[in-house]
């Protein structure tokens, strides 16, 4: 193997992608527009349950400007939306249609299409739309018992199942027993684009088009071209800057294949454009679940088994992902703790609401949630610390690589490697947590009411198997990597060029990484449960590493040298022991390959190559999280005073940018702990349809945040030792500040349900004086 | 619905454009100008991606109709950099990493320009009221600030 250059990983870089987005040269997808195009609107549902006897279109269809009406009877030959990993026998049949065929289900349900030469007269026309239907009951919790998908199916979908080892026997034996039930408040990415869609068919090399892609372009590809019957070759996804992802952009959804088969039937260009109301009720719901769980434990306060029962509140039909949220929640829960037994058991049901799936940190954010509540309840039941109880279970250093018989995404849990109780100790070090003890105490003594809270996790990233990338050196030396990722913002063009850089000795400003494009390369895994640098980057610098051999090989010949005694340096392949000596440049090298040239003897032609990189196993990276926070216990108003958040990546390839999504992430998850929620009415009314009811966190909500990035424990899965981070910065806020205001209330437990609104809050705060008062 | 003939003064050039009454300034400035750098992000007034200059305020341009903007000087992202010049805050923007995705960022940018020109020497109390009345939901706000406060400085510096 070569040795590497001191370069470019590491190194709190520059984005290469600031410049055309700091200029308004960005190009959305609504910054795209084609000749003729006709513009999509959909009507949805605005009944939560209910069956269709008509749909009235004309008036719409009369409206000047107005091209074509669906419904579903018009595209009879499009089924219902796959699962992205395969078929799933028992879930096919609660499948969501492309438009609602005999049956409406959640306020927000396309019904019809309307396509018009404008957006505002299409949308004009959406309300001239009207249905006549009957009411059916409608469920608006996961927990009530049951009802009824259609005539033959329960709307409980599923029942997910994982665990080891004998859990009644330790409860049996157990010092104590303690169970708590909690829930998670619905909520979700909501990024602030919102989605859109461009189909496009180019009849003359008969290619159709989706533009405005993301996530997932080559695996969507492949679902979408089964589902119109045509060749991959025949069907391109283009991603364009995408104005965030958070695992609910980029998913296949009803408007993405209306775009399509319109654009084929119509033969012309058709744009669909979300508008917020529509996405706050149409784009992915997250996180909603109840759980039950109790934990057996002896007098140490060691965890001899668990037993987890929850109801994970789907919405009105399964989406692409299909049990995966579910499932993840059965695996990772345990954590970084020891466990002797577990037993999870999940009810995965459909309500009347929108439809759920993967929201950054999926299974992570709740169960993080659920473990950590059940530490402090056990803690407070022992008359232990809260430190001293988890210190007690977890998993030590020289135990890893540690596996258990649980598996999430289809992978057996199996941590390569982590210092657990080494981060928490610097976590505890930076905080000073027994000076914050002192010091918190002292202003409770003077009436303030406040607490600090912590929690412990282990991330998940770098699902494989396999994932290619291609380096394309040009004549010029210009460097192109050719990529399956996506980009969703989180910076993947830099990292990116700073491995390729790093390995092949080139300044990561010369280097143009292609994404999002199906019609460069034929695989690619897409940015999704933070696998992107793991997968990617490794496939780039296996494929970098073969550019950097070749070129040294043509360049030994060629400066009669051993390829062992050159390296690359500033794009120039030099020899070690002669500075100053004869060099040639890489773009010269690629020169000397080119078809026609006599001096690449033998060799194939250009400066490019292709690598893979083949995994097994996830990698999991580990973090913990710790609050301080101020109650108003007049207000039941939570202020977060401070925040920590430790995180051990392996190797941090851009520290600047690893950094930033712990920061992003974090204040998405204080959303979720303390402000976000999709609230319905008995009805299944949605009552969270605008940023004025669905409250996205701002700067003034936004704490002092101290970030520990910790390389101790590289990845044993992957040559360049990468850990994912984009989930590391959400994953346990919930936690955290649940467990902070426990403490600011002098109650361990007393936080059961996220967010913890001031209603909430104020609910609790009365309920605790009320009981003072009659003890 | 009847067409109006409007002009709108944009960055210094000016538009003649055929517009509803009832078209909002951004989707103008996006539809008909060609001006795709002002983002929509929720178009009830709340994100503040849509934010522009007009007459010298900070305002959401989802918010205006068109018709109302004629004869108002209008700025947009698109204008903010002297030719190929950065301006202050689009340099800091980059070297604080002060965006993600870079959705919001045109908004925040206008945002950040019409109160620092307003009011150079805005204290830090004020700069965060002003700078929580837009949204970002990738960086954390963090280095957003960060941002803005360094261009404040470069600009309060003197040449």
């Amino acid at each position: 193997m070569n040795d590497m250059p001191k370069g470019p990983i590491g190194r709190p870089l520059l984005r290469l992608e600031d410049p055309p987005l700091v200029t308004g040269r960005g190009r959305f997808v609504a910054d795209i527009s084609f000749p003729h195009q006709l513009h999509m609107r959909l009507v949805r549902s605005p009944h939560a349950h209910a069956r269709i006897n008509s749909i009235s279109i004309e008036a719409a269809l009369a409206l000047p400007g107005v091209f074509a009406v669906w419904t579903a009877r018009d595209i009879p030959e499009i089924g219902p939306i796959d699962f992205r990993e395969g078929k799933i026998e028992k879930l096919e049949p609660y499948r969501q249609p492309v438009l609602a065929i005999d049956r409406l289900r959640y306020i927000g349900e396309p019904v019809a299409a309307i396509f018009a030469s404008d957006a505002y007269i299409a949308e004009d026309a959406a309300d001239l739309v009207t249905m006549d239907v009957e009411d059916l009951p409608v469920i608006t919790r996961a927990d009530d018992p049951p009802g009824a998908f259609d005539d033959h199916l329960s709307t409980e979908a599923a029942v997910v199942r994982q665990g080891f080892g004998d859990t009644t026997k330790a409860f049996q034996e157990a010092h104590a027993i303690v169970e708590i039930d909690v829930s998670i408040g619905r909520h979700s990415g909501v990024p602030l684009e919102t989605r859109g869609a461009i189909g496009r068919y180019d009849a003359a090399r008969d290619v159709l088009e989706l533009h405005g892609a993301g996530k997932v372009p080559h695996k969507n590809r492949e679902s979408l071209a089964k589902l119109f019957g045509r060749s991959t070759a025949a069907l391109h996804l283009f991603e364009p800057h995408v104005g965030g992802g958070f695992g609910v952009r980029g998913e296949i959804y009803p408007e993405d294949i209306l775009v399509l088969a319109a654009a084929l039937r119509f033969e012309r260009p058709v744009k669909w454009i979300e508008d917020r109301r529509e996405n706050l009720i149409a784009c992915n719901h997250s996180r909603q679940q109840r759980h039950k769980i109790r934990a057996a434990v002896d007098a140490d306060g060691a965890l001899l088994a668990i037993e987890n029962e929850f109801w994970h509140d789907q919405g009105a039909y399964p989406r692409t992902h299909a049990l995966r949220v579910a499932e993840t929640t059965c695996g990772i829960l345990p954590g970084p703790y020891h466990l002797g037994a577990y037993k999870a058991l999940g009810h995965y049901r459909l309500t009347n609401k929108t439809p759920a799936a993967t929201y950054r940190a999926p299974g992570r954010y709740e169960t993080n949630f659920v473990r950590e509540r059940l530490l402090d309840v056990i803690a407070a039941r022992l008359g232990k610390s809260r430190i001293d109880v988890r210190r007690r279970n977890l998993i030590r250093a020289d135990e890893m690589p540690y596996a258990r018989p649980l598996s999430v995404l289809e992978d057996e849990v199996s941590y390569d490697s982590g210092d657990y109780a080494g981060l928490l100790d610097k976590t505890l070090a930076l905080i000073g947590w027994d000076e914050l003890q002192v010091e918190l105490a002292e202003r409770r003594a003077k009436g303030e009411c406040v607490g600090a809270g912590l929690a412990l996790f282990v991330e998940k990233s770098g699902l494989g198997p396999s994932d290619g990338a291609k380096v394309n050196v040009d004549t010029t030396g210009a460097i192109e990597v050719i990529t399956g990722g996506a980009s969703v913002g989180q910076g993947f063009e830099t990292v990116m060029a700073q491995v390729c850089a790093e390995t092949l000795g080139t300044d990561y400003r010369r280097i143009r990484v292609v994404h999002g494009r199906t019609d460069r390369i034929e695989y690619g895994i897409g940015a999704h449960a933070s696998r992107a640098t793991v997968m990617t980057a490794n496939a780039v610098h296996a494929a970098a590493l073969k550019v950097r051999d070749k070129a040294l090989a043509v360049a030994g010949e060629l400066l009669q040298a051993g390829p062992a005694s050159l390296d690359i340096v500033d794009g120039q392949v030099v020899q070690r022991e002669r500075p100053g000596g004869p060099s040639i440049a890489l773009g010269m090298i690629a020169h000397h390959l080119r078809p026609s040239s006599p001096t690449r003897r033998g060799r194939d032609p250009g400066l490019a190559a292709e690598g893979w990189f083949d995994t097994e196993h996830q990698t999991y990276p580990y973090g913990n999280q710790l609050a301080v926070v101020k109650i108003d216990r007049d207000t039941g108003g939570v202020t977060v005073e401070r925040y920590v958040i430790a995180y051990d990546i392996g190797r941090a390839i851009n520290p600047l940018l690893v950094r930033g999504q712990i920061l992003g992430g974090f204040v998405q998850g204080l959303g979720g702990a303390l402000y976000e929620e999709f609230l319905y009415d008995d009805r299944g009314e949605p009552l969270s349809v605008t940023f004025a009811d669905y409250l996205i966190p701002t700067l003034h909500e936004t704490p002092q945040v101290d970030v520990i990035i910790s390389e101790d424990a590289p990845s044993t899965r992957n040559p360049l030792g990468i850990k994912g981070a984009g989930e590391s910065g959400i994953a346990a806020v919930g936690a955290a500040i649940a467990s902070a205001v426990d403490d600011a209330l002098g109650v361990p437990g007393s936080i059961t349900s996220l967010p913890i609104t001031p209603q909430r809050l104020k609910r609790i705060i009365q309920n605790l004086d009320a009981r003072s008062v009659s003890s | 619905m009847t067409k109006q003939d409007i002009t709108l003064d944009v960055n210094g050039r000016r538009y003649a454009i055929s517009v509803e009454p009832r078209k909002t300034l951004a989707d103008a400035l996006r539809d008909e100008c060609g001006l795709t750098g002002t983002h929509l992000g929720c178009e009830h007034g709340v994100c503040g991606a849509c934010t522009i200059i007009v007459g010298g305020e900070t305002v959401r341009s989802c918010l205006m109709f068109a018709v109302q903007a004629t004869g108002r000087t209008i700025r947009t992202i698109e204008g903010l950099a002297d030719g190929n010049d950065l301006h202050p805050l689009q340099r800091a923007f980059m070297q604080n990493h002060a965006l993600q995705c870079g959705y919001c960022t045109p908004g925040f940018l206008m945002l950040a320009a019409g109160v620092l020109e307003q009011n150079p020497d805005i204290d830090d109390k004020e700069l965060i009221d002003v700078l929580s009345s837009n949204l970002c939901r990738c960086t954390g706000y963090e280095n957003i600030l960060a941002a803005v406060r360094a261009a404040a400085a470069e600009m309060r510096a003197p040449t």
